[in-house]
């Protein structure tokens, strides 16, 4: 079992979302974040004072998937989310030792 | 109905005119139906006069009735929504509330007390105590203060003004003060210098009552008494007072400038009622008030948008409605005062020079006047003021009788000296009666929330509350 983490721009949730259902994969956790990688933030103006924004709104998606899903699941999240330009976000993947399902206590990959 | 009331009236004038000649000359020996008449005449036109005067009280007790309303909501939703969303939001419940102790504990006072000192009769600096507990302040007009409407509608208009200016305050000292000191010391402050004020400006027999003749300065709706005080006194708490933990190196910005922008729109259609309301009728007067305070307030707002653009590159939402905010503060004095044209060129003027205020000024001498109430409401109203010595006509308001020289641009320069002499009276009550208030407020319970209290917010430390839930 692998879990898979994308840092996402906001604006590309929705295409990525659809993408990975495409593929199989129909479980996901989806969280509201904020970061920057080397992309630089903005700035904004409040009655004359000037403010940095660095650290930018982005979406992080998490799931777990069989290990044969792997490369579809990069596919899918690069496909739809892939703009060209800087800020586009990052996916990490690492191995997962176990999985429950709270109801019924099933283990494994088949609790996935 | 009013004009057929004015018809009625006109017509048994002209009778009693045409009427007259028989009775000077059947003074001796009227035949009885003549007198029966005269006497049933004379009848008739006193109902007339009658029924007039309760339309014109109809009219204008529905148009102050209103305004006290209009002007009330300035403080709460407009005033409340306009600083709680430039605050951070952990402060946002502390805040709002700063406000609205102000609608409960100044209304109290203002029954108690308040009004008495504030338009009793009294001496050039202060009212006297014959209406405390709102003794004789009665549903019949009071002819020093508006001959046409009850007392009773003309104190509870006044006592809007008392809420809000106090309340105005509260700006230079967001986010840090404890809420128990900032309810005695407004308290106190709204006894020692907004009454006077209030008295020496409009009050019968004050020191600056442009219809006195000790020196009688331009101040229509509180260009000196609301907005001077308020402003002045926000300087000496953001100064005596200090800064917020983190200022200015850390970010503070607004948490919602969407509640900002509602409050302030919310200020300029209650602000009608303040300026408008301030002709004490529905008369041609209140037209003017209304007129200029709209062109003023566009303007102004214009003005601040223009200079922030080229400043820093952008026209901001919180930029526009600080503008309007300005206008509508250097306006107050001028309303009843000016030509409409005067109105934009003062609401542009003071545009350009509050967003200098708290662009510059404020990032030089380094003070944290939190929300800018001195930027807008002591620069704005200082401003305000002087600009009303110099547009003020009797055009419009004829205050030293028809075709006399009201304002500088009559050729009347000797007012500026009057408008100088009330705004420097104002500026001097409010540093020292703040100055003091503060430190005696500071012996005995002290002003500021503890670092730990500051650093979780007001909402929590001061109210157990918490503005926004998570869930």
């Amino acid at each position: 079992m692998l879990k898979i983490e994308a840092v996402l721009q906001p604006s590309k949730l929705d295409a990525v979302k659809d993408a990975l259902l495409e593929a199989g994969i129909e479980g996901m956790t989806i969280l509201e974040a904020r970061g920057h990688g080397r992309q630089k933030g903005h700035t904004e103006f409040y009655r004359g004072r000037e403010y940095t924004v660095d650290l930018l709104p982005k979406v992080k998606i998490e799931m777990v998937v069989h290990d044969n899903m792997k490369e579809k699941a990069i596919q899918a999240i690069v496909g739809a989310a892939r703009t060209g330009r800087i800020g586009d976000g990052k996916i990490f993947i690492s191995p997962v030792e176990e999985a429950i399902r709270i109801r019924n206590d099933e283990r494994g990959e088949n609790a996935l | 109905m009013l004009r057929r009331t004015i018809r009625l009236f006109l017509a048994s004038v002209s009778l009693l005119v045409f009427a007259f000649p028989v009775l000077a000359l059947s003074q001796t020996a009227a035949p009885a139906d003549t007198q029966a008449r005269i006497a049933a005449l004379e009848q008739a036109m006193h109902q007339s006069q009658a029924a007039t005067a309760s339309a014109q009280m109809s009219g204008d007790n529905a148009w102050m009735l209103t305004s006290a309303a209009l002007v009330l909501m300035m403080t709460g939703p407009g005033l409340a929504l306009f600083y709680g969303g430039l605050v951070r939001k952990k402060n946002i419940l502390g805040t709002m509330m700063q406000s609205f102790a102000m609608m409960g504990l100044v209304s109290i006072l203002w029954a108690l007390v308040g009004y008495s000192l504030a338009f009793g009769h009294g001496n050039l600096f202060i009212g006297g105590f014959e209406h405390v507990f709102l003794k004789g302040v009665t549903l019949s007009p009071n002819p020093d203060y508006g001959p046409t409407i009850p007392e009773q509608t003309y104190m509870i208009y006044q006592l809007m003004f008392a809420i809000i200016t106090p309340a105005l305050i509260c700006g230079a000292f967001a986010e840090r003060m404890k809420f128990s000191s900032m309810a005695v010391f407004l308290t106190l402050w709204s006894l020692i210098i907004y009454c006077p004020m209030a008295h020496m400006v409009w009050g019968v027999g004050g020191l600056f009552n442009s219809a006195g003749t000790h020196i009688p300065s331009f101040d229509f709706a509180g260009g000196t008494v609301v907005h001077i005080t308020s402003g002045v006194s926000a300087l000496v708490c953001a100064l005596y007072m200090g800064k917020r933990i983190g200022y200015p190196h850390t970010a503070m910005p607004p948490h919602s400038l969407v509640l900002s922008f509602i409050g302030a729109c919310l200020l300029w259609v209650g602000w009608f009622g303040f300026n408008a309301g301030s002709a004490v009728a529905a008369n041609g007067l209140a037209t003017s008030a209304f007129v200029n305070t709209h062109f003023a307030t566009a303007a102004a707002a214009l003005g601040w948008t223009i200079f922030e653009w080229l400043h820093a590159g952008k026209p901001t939402a919180l930029g526009a409605i600080s503008g309007a905010v300005a206008g509508l503060v250097a306006i107050t004095p001028a309303s009843g005062f000016v030509q409409p044209m005067s109105a934009l060129v003062i609401g542009l003027i003071a545009g350009l020079f509050c967003s200098f205020m708290v662009f510059k000024v404020k990032a030089l001498f380094g003070y944290d006047d939190s929300l800018d109430a001195f930027g807008v409401h002591g620069a704005g109203g200082t401003l305000g003021a002087l600009l009303t010595g110099i547009f003020a006509t009797w055009v419009i308001n004829p205050v030293y009788g028809p075709g006399k020289a009201t304002g500088a641009i009559d050729g009347n320069w000797h007012q500026m000296l009057n408008q100088l002499a009330a705004v420097g009276t104002s500026w001097g009550i409010s540093i020292v009666g703040t100055l003091i208030l503060l430190v005696v407020v500071d012996k005995i319970m002290g002003l500021r929330v503890t670092p730990e209290q500051e650093v979780a917010g007001l909402d929590l430390s001061q109210h157990g509350e918490e503005g926004y839930a998570l869930d």
